[in-house]
């Protein structure tokens, strides 16, 4: 059984991670653009942009999936700082294995498609070193609940799972070993509205209660709003406006941001 | 007393980027303070700036000038500048905002909504279940309905529970926006009592009501926006 931690126990005054001017460029063409921000724990950023607009090269580059061309990511768990790429590489490994998760947009990506569900998320609690196996299959099962999905289907494929399904087993994987830092892409495209309203409840609880810190990339203003705190306009590879969620959303000052908000119907 | 919210030369305009770039003034020379234990309540016609008046307040439209010291704990903070985290930290412990509208948020029920803010501050789950249920009882909603989420509910039914959101922890300031638009006569005498009761308990309120019946039970002090219109 995984414990619910109080959030304010967390260091809140130091940032879990801090971008300084991060630059990736594909030969000529801009992948992102001179990108700064920090993020303290228990705090979900947002990244917003249409297709090509950059956010999904920043999120690979910020977890560690792509190397900047320039730029820094320096992170701080337990107090001890580190520089993302100025470690080894079987460092970087491990660190991703336990203080981060990534959620992918298409299930499939995060999952193994050949493995259980209970074998999905059991997996997770090996790598970290338990062993016990009726304690893995136990947690495996307090969690298949928290995500909402029936207990009896612990034996069951993914693959004979839905769309909706996947995404939670998915959610349930990547949060088991309580990463303190979670990336996101998309993790709501492909899905059904009435599924989706499922997730995001399931998601904004989860960040809540665990106090994660969350980057999530969206195209969607109302998965934006529902679900972060700070939000990031990205054009062109660069970042044209942020602020609080709610504020860059209600009152956007940015030409850019402006579009985006008024195209959209009203969510 | 002491003053929970300080505006000075408070200037707001918005510019259309995508309409030529035109400029919309809505006020300027925008200045007040409210002390704890008063209740301001702002005037003007339609389209005088109120509600933008009562967004900035909350930080959820920039100030494009000018400045808005809140008061939070011995600080004051100024909305104009503080960053998007301490701007959360004042809505967490000090302002509190009702609009007309509940932004429902799909699935959530009514006691989760309500018993939020307490959750959100570190009180234990029993607490604050017991306080969200005797305010919902209070604002006479019935209890069939604790269970479910707002999004099919009355107009009224909605309102009542945004209302029950704000008062189920009464912060220091609050900020209404036609907290009573939709009511009948006798919750809109609840909703007046309870404005009445966090105003004696020493908040600072700034509102918005249409209803006249409303304002003379509530106001202790009233502002009248068109003079800032016409400097804009």
């Amino acid at each position: 059984m995984s414990t619910i931690k109080n959030r304010l126990s967390v260091d809140e005054n130091a940032p879990i991670l801090t971008a300084t001017a991060l630059t990736r460029l594909y030969g000529e063409r801009v992948g992102c653009r001179d990108v700064s921000f920090s993020l303290w724990p228990g705090e979900v950023l947002g990244i917003v942009g249409e297709s090509g607009s950059g956010k999904s090269t920043l999120l690979r580059c910020l977890a560690g999936q792509d190397r900047p061309t320039s730029g820094t990511i320096a992170l701080n768990f337990d107090g001890v700082p580190i520089n993302l790429f100025d470690i080894s590489e079987p460092m970087r490994r491990q660190l991703m294995r336990t203080k981060w998760g990534i959620v992918h947009q298409n299930p499939r990506d995060g999952l193994r498609m050949d493995v259980s569900a209970g074998g999905n998320i059991g997996e997770r609690l090996m790598d970290r070193g338990d062993r016990h196996y009726g304690k893995i299959r136990s947690s495996a099962l307090d969690w298949l609940s928290r995500v909402e999905i029936e207990t009896n289907r612990v034996d069951d494929y993914p693959r004979q799972f839905s769309g909706g399904m996947q995404q939670r087993l998915q959610l349930a994987r990547v949060l088991v070993p309580e990463p303190k830092l979670v990336f996101m892409d998309e993790p709501t495209g492909g899905l059904d509205v009435s599924v989706q309203a499922r997730l995001l409840d399931l998601l904004r609880v989860l960040v809540r209660d665990l106090g994660i810190a969350a980057i999530i990339v969206t195209h969607d203003l109302a998965v934006a709003r529902l679900l972060t705190d700070r939000l990031m306009v990205m054009k062109d590879g660069a970042v044209v406006e942020e602020g609080l969620t709610d504020q860059v959303l209600d009152d956007p000052h940015h030409a850019y941001t402006q579009l985006l908000t008024s195209a959209v119907l009203a969510a | 007393m002491t003053a929970m919210i300080k505006v000075h030369a408070l200037q707001k305009h918005f510019i259309m980027h995508n309409q030529g770039g035109i400029r919309l003034p809505v006020f300027s020379d925008v200045a007040f303070d409210v002390s704890a234990g008063e209740a301001l309540i702002l005037h003007g016609e339609s389209g005088v700036g109120k509600t933008s008046l009562l967004r900035i307040l909350y930080g959820n439209y920039k100030p494009s000038s000018g400045h808005v010291l809140v008061r939070h704990g011995e600080d004051y903070i100024d909305l104009a500048t503080a960053t998007p985290r301490a701007i959360l930290t004042v809505r967490r412990k000090t302002i509190r905002y009702v609009s007309q509208f509940l932004r429902v948020i799909p699935r959530v029920t009514t006691l989760d909504i309500v018993k939020d803010p307490l959750l959100a501050r570190g009180i234990d789950d029993t607490m604050a279940t017991e306080k969200a249920k005797d305010l919902l009882s209070r604002l006479n909603l019935a209890e069939r309905l604790w269970h479910l989420a707002p999004a099919t509910f009355s107009g009224g039914e909605q309102q009542r529970v945004n209302i029950a959101r704000c008062f189920v922890d009464p912060a220091s300031i609050l900020l209404l926006d036609e907290p009573t638009a939709s009511l009948d006569a006798k919750n809109r005498d609840v909703v007046v009592d309870l404005i009445n009761e966090a105003r004696e308990s020493g908040a600072a309120i700034i509102g918005i009501f249409h209803d006249e019946y409303v304002r003379d039970r509530v106001a202790t002090r009233r502002l009248d926006l068109t003079q800032f219109k016409k400097a804009a």
